[in-house]
Order: structure tokens, then sequence, then C-alpha cells
């Protein structure tokens, strides 16, 4: 068989090379439809990774810990004892996680002019800093300065339906474990801007120590918070946190979390495959086109080799080769044009031109491309698998050719 | 026990509304080292016996035996099979693999039948001596002259040393001095090697070399007469 391939490759190359100007065309359609399909889905995959990382970051984290009805009933009864100190230095001591205790509670926010239901979020404000990266959204005033710090931060948005500004007062209202009423007033020390607007018309921070006061809850928070490096490689954490916290208390992942992130997240391979398939549809013509193109002008030698003793499986294996080495080439340069593109643009792309329109999908003004090994491979498959498998009717034609009629042909 | 035995072979060809005989219960035994030609007009049906011969195309009705094997039987796979390691092939018009070197086209043959390399390239290479083609071996056919190229041919029909050579019309694109050089060579690879020639021709001076003369007219045998 060894010799058979020998046979077959040095045929298949050199027949590769006889129309070479019809060959470098579609090396030219197969590379670009390999960039295309490896460049945009690093550009699609960049976005949506940039939405889940914004979503998760402005709200679940990788993975929530909470009491089992927390999330049936998101109120301050369903609170948890907060860390002791050993427990925190335990959490302190997993690598490559940060992690924070947070209050949240339904309240209400009202101004000289407007009231407004809101999330109200209690936060640890040095640790906070490693979890949302709200220090660094803070667009006027100033971010919490302690656990105990007395001021408020609220969306820009929200501001404006509020009808206040920085400096001013609101009272926040809301309700204890025993569902008495607990209200005071705040000032706003800061206003945020969130890389997803919706967020900032519901979303408002004050200190932790200031929330478990107001709400009577000295020693509880609602949720622990943890962030991992990589929001696909949660599951780990989850298992290492079920062991060390208490078995009552809820471990839940991002994905298990927010009804939206997740199934977005599932589409995306979805739809990385459907647009590498539609991308190899389009090259999938040109190529069988050559392949016809190639048997057509050299019926006579098919003929000629089918007299000389090569079987038909020969035949077909030969000009799948042919096809299979035309495939390899295009996906080797497609491949490197790809990198080439990519790699320059690592640090970002300014898409703040349509701005508004990425705040929509929730991702931001710069557009990272990710360029994933899995994406790659699956184009490659795609392109080699469908590849020889549109090949296969051109060749099994070849085959079947009637070796008298063949070798009669002009 | 004949090295090719026909039986009542019949082919037919449709062209059009026309039935048109390429064989009319044709007879014929070839014993093992004959040097043959088939001889007779055009439509006579000498090629359409070579091709039902070399497995190339099958009768409509009759037997084709080489030696004990029934071939008009067997499939399209091991009719290849019996071309590759029983028959050499030589056609009018070369018919020579365009991308492939002098060299490279007459070790294909061995290199699907699964020979070593080095004993390719030398086989090879010595054969192509023997036609007289030595320092060319690395030229493709459009370097070669029609004579060249179909040396080269019958290079490549020799090479592994066949039992059976067809050879349709091979003197038809050549000169009178590259066709004499040529049923020189074919003399001296029957008597040499004892390779059984079968050749299809209406020329004359091949015709002069042949030691049985076959005619052929309408898909029939009308004479067979040794020389």
């Amino acid at each position: 068989m060894n010799l058979h391939f020998t046979a077959l490759l040095t045929l298949s190359w050199r027949n590769l090379w006889r129309n070479k100007r019809r060959t470098t065309i579609m090396l030219g359609a197969i590379t670009v439809g390999v960039w295309a399909m490896i460049f945009m889905t690093a550009l699609m995959r960049g976005m949506v990774d940039d939405m889940l990382n914004q979503g998760i970051r402005n709200l679940p984290g990788h993975i929530q810990v909470q009491h089992a009805s927390f999330l049936d009933d998101p109120s301050v009864v369903n609170s948890i004892v907060e860390p002791d100190a050993s427990m925190r230095k335990t959490l302190d001591e997993l690598p490559g996680v940060n992690w924070a205790t947070r209050i949240r509670v339904p309240a209400v926010i009202a101004s000289e002019r407007e009231t407004r239901g809101i999330n109200l979020i209690g936060i640890e404000v040095d640790a906070e800093a490693g979890l949302s990266g709200l220090p660094g959204l803070i667009s006027a005033g100033r971010f919490l300065e302690s656990d105990a710090d007395e001021g408020i931060i609220v969306g820009a948005r929200l501001l404006e339906r509020l009808e206040t500004g920085l400096g001013k007062r609101v009272v926040v209202t809301s309700q204890d474990p025993a569902n008495n009423i607990r209200e005071r007033g705040f000032r706003i020390v800061g206003i945020y801007r969130a890389k997803l607007p919706g967020l900032e018309e519901f979303n408002v921070y004050a200190a932790r120590d200031t929330l478990q006061q107001l709400l009577r809850i000295d020693g509880r928070v609602s949720q622990l918070v943890f962030m991992g490096e990589d929001f696909r490689q949660v599951d780990p954490l989850r298992q290492r946190l079920r062991k060390l916290l208490p078995a009552d208390l809820q471990i839940r992942t991002w994905y298990e979390i927010d009804s939206y992130l997740a199934p977005m997240y599932n589409m995306m391979d979805g739809f990385v495959l459907v647009w590498i398939i539609i991308i190899f549809l389009a090259l999938s013509f040109g190529l069988v086109n050559t392949l016809v193109m190639a048997i057509f002008e050299r019926v006579r030698e098919i003929g000629l080799i089918q007299a000389l003793g090569m079987r038909p499986a020969l035949i077909v294996y030969q000009i799948l080769l042919e096809s299979l080495l035309l495939l390899l080439i295009g996906l080797g340069l497609g491949n490197l044009l790809a990198l080439a593109t990519i790699i320059p643009i690592q640090d970002g792309v300014d898409v703040s031109v349509v701005a508004e329109g990425m705040a929509m999908m929730g991702a931001g003004s710069i557009l990272y491309p990710s360029l994933n090994l899995s994406d790659m491979l699956l184009a490659n498959s795609v392109v080699i698998l469908l590849g020889i498998l549109t090949s296969t009717l051109p060749a099994w034609r070849a085959a079947k050719l009637d070796p008298v009629r063949a070798l009669n042909s002009n | 026990m004949s090295a090719i035995h026909c039986h009542q072979l019949c082919k037919t060809f449709r062209q059009g509304e026309e039935v048109i005989i390429g064989l009319d219960h044709v007879d014929l035994d070839i014993q093992a080292g004959e040097f043959l030609c088939l001889s007779g007009p055009s439509g006579s049906g000498k090629t359409t016996l070579l091709n039902a011969i070399g497995g190339l195309d099958r009768p409509d009705s009759g037997e084709i035996h080489m030696g004990e094997t029934r071939i008009d039987q067997l499939d399209r796979g091991a009719l290849a099979d019996i071309r590759l390691h029983h028959i050499g092939f030589v056609f009018q018009a070369y018919n020579l693999i365009p991308v492939l070197s002098a060299e490279e086209n007459v070790e294909f043959v061995m290199q699907v039948q699964g020979v070593a390399a080095q004993e390719r390239s030398r086989k090879a290479r010595a054969i192509l001596a023997e036609v007289g083609l030595e320092g060319l071996e690395d030229r493709r056919p459009a370097q070669l002259s029609g004579g060249q190229q179909q040396r080269v041919a019958v290079a490549r029909a020799i090479v592994s040393q066949p039992d059976l050579v067809l050879a349709d019309e091979p003197t038809a694109n050549l000169d009178s001095h590259a066709a004499e050089h040529l049923m020189r060579l074919f003399v001296e690879l029957n008597e040499n090697h004892h390779v059984t020639f079968v050749i299809a021709t209406h020329d004359k001076r091949v015709m002069s070399y042949a030691r049985r003369l076959i005619k052929m007219q309408d898909g029939r045998i009308i004479s067979d007469e040794p020389q």
C-alpha cells in the first residue's frame, strides 16, 4: 500500500500543477475561505467572550454561593452567615481566585423628584475591585472608601431618571428579616457608567457593613461571589468549593444562574459551525468544478491507467488525494493568513464607530479577537472532511469510466 | 494449454439506430511465445478483439480464457489485476502520462505492482537502455520525439515481463526508420524474453515480421496462416 501511495502521491502532485492558473485560483479561494472562517470566528468569539465577561462581571461572577432559597426569593430573609476568619483564609488561598461577600436586596430609591425600584448591593470595598472592576467604571465622584462608608454609588442612567446629581442625598428603603421597613439617607458619592447601560439603571452600590447595619443582619450576607481565571473553567472551582463550604449552601455557576448568557455561549458553538459550513459550501462549488475540469481534461489518461492495471478504487484514491493536496495547501495558507491577521490585533480593535450597537449586544467598544484552537481545528476538519466528501462524486465517476471509450476520447 | 483461448466471441456496437458488428463468432487460440499479427481494414474487428483479449472490453457472448482463468466474467478489479500482472499494452498514440518522466512512466506499472524503489529504478533504466533511450530517462513525453515516446511505451509494456503484449497499430505514427527499429525490438523481446506478441496492424512492413498472420473482415477471421 505504501508503494501504491507513493505512486498516487507523485501522480496527484504533478497533476495538481498541470494547470497552474486554475490551481492557483482555487488555492486562493480556499485560502481566503479558510481565512474568513477563522478570522471572522475569532472576531465573533471575541465579541461573545466580551459580552460574557461583561455580563459575568456585572452580575453573577463565575460562581455564587448562597442560601438554597435565595434564587426563588432574593430577600434579606434568605441570607447566609459570612465566612469566619479561618474560612476567609482558606478561600483567600485558592489560587487564581478572587472572591467577596455581597448583600443583594430589592429596594426603593427616592430623590426629591422620583422614586425607582433597584437592586441594592452591599460590597466589600477592597475585594470588589477584583470581581466587578467597579472602581474603574466610576465616571464622576469617587468609589467607596471603606466597608463602613456611608455614601452610595449609582449609575449615570439612574441618576437621570431620579433627576438628581452627584453629592445630593437620596433615601433608600428596604426590609429587615422581620419584615420591618428600614430606610436611610445616603449621599451620592460616585456615578458609574457600565459597559452594559441597562445595569446602570438598576444596580446601586453601598458599603457592606453600612447595609448590614441598615438591614439588621450583622454577620450575614446574601452571597459569596467567586471569580476564577476563565469562565469556561468553572466546574473544577465549584468542586473545590463544594468540599470547603457547608453542605446546605447552594453553589451555582454563572451558566446556571444566568438564563441569557449560557444559551448565548452554547449557541455560539453552533453558530460557528454553521458559519464554517456556509463558507465551505461556497468553496465546494469551486472545488468540485476544479476536479471535474481536471478529470474532463484527462479522460484519456484515466483510461490509460485503467488499461495499465490500476484498480478503480486506486483511481478514486488518486483523485481524492489530488483534492486532499489542494485542500491541505489551501488550509495551510489560510491558517497562516488568519494567524498573520489576528495576532497583530490581539490587543483589540477599536469599534467605537458602532459602539451603541455593540453596547446593545452587551459588548464593549474594543473588540478583542479570540483565537481558539478548537475553532481552528473545527474549520480545518470541516474543510478536509466535506472537501473529501464533495470530491468523492467526481472521483467515483472517473473510476467508472469505460477504459476503451476513455482511451479513444480526444 | 493455450496462452489465450477465445471461443465464439461476439460483440456489437450501437451507433444511433445502426448496429455495428465488432466480433462475429470469433474462435482463436494463441500459444505462449507466439508473434502474431491481426490484419484487416478499418472496422474489421482487430482492435475490438485486442480490447477483449486485454480485458478492456467485454464481449456480448463467448468465452475468453487466459491460461486457466476465464477472464470475460471477472469484475473490473480482477481484470485490472490481470492487466497489471500479465498484460502489457502498446497503443497507437503512445499514451504516456505527460506529467511523469520517461523513467517514471516505465516505473509506474511496477510501482502499482508494489516493486521496491531501487529495483524499479534499476529495471526501468535497464529497459530504457535496451530500447535505445539511455540518457533520456528524465525527459517528459513532450520533450521526446514520437518514436522515442513509442519506445518508452514499449519499455513500460515489457518492463515487468508480462506474458502477453497487445499492440494496437504501434507503428501508425512512426516514420519508416522508427517503425523498423520498433519491430526489431519486438522481435528481439519475443525471441529473448519469450513474450507473446499480438499486434493489430494494417501496415505490411509490420506483418512481414509476424510468424502468424490472421486476417479479419467484418468481425470475422477470414484467414489464419503461419508466415
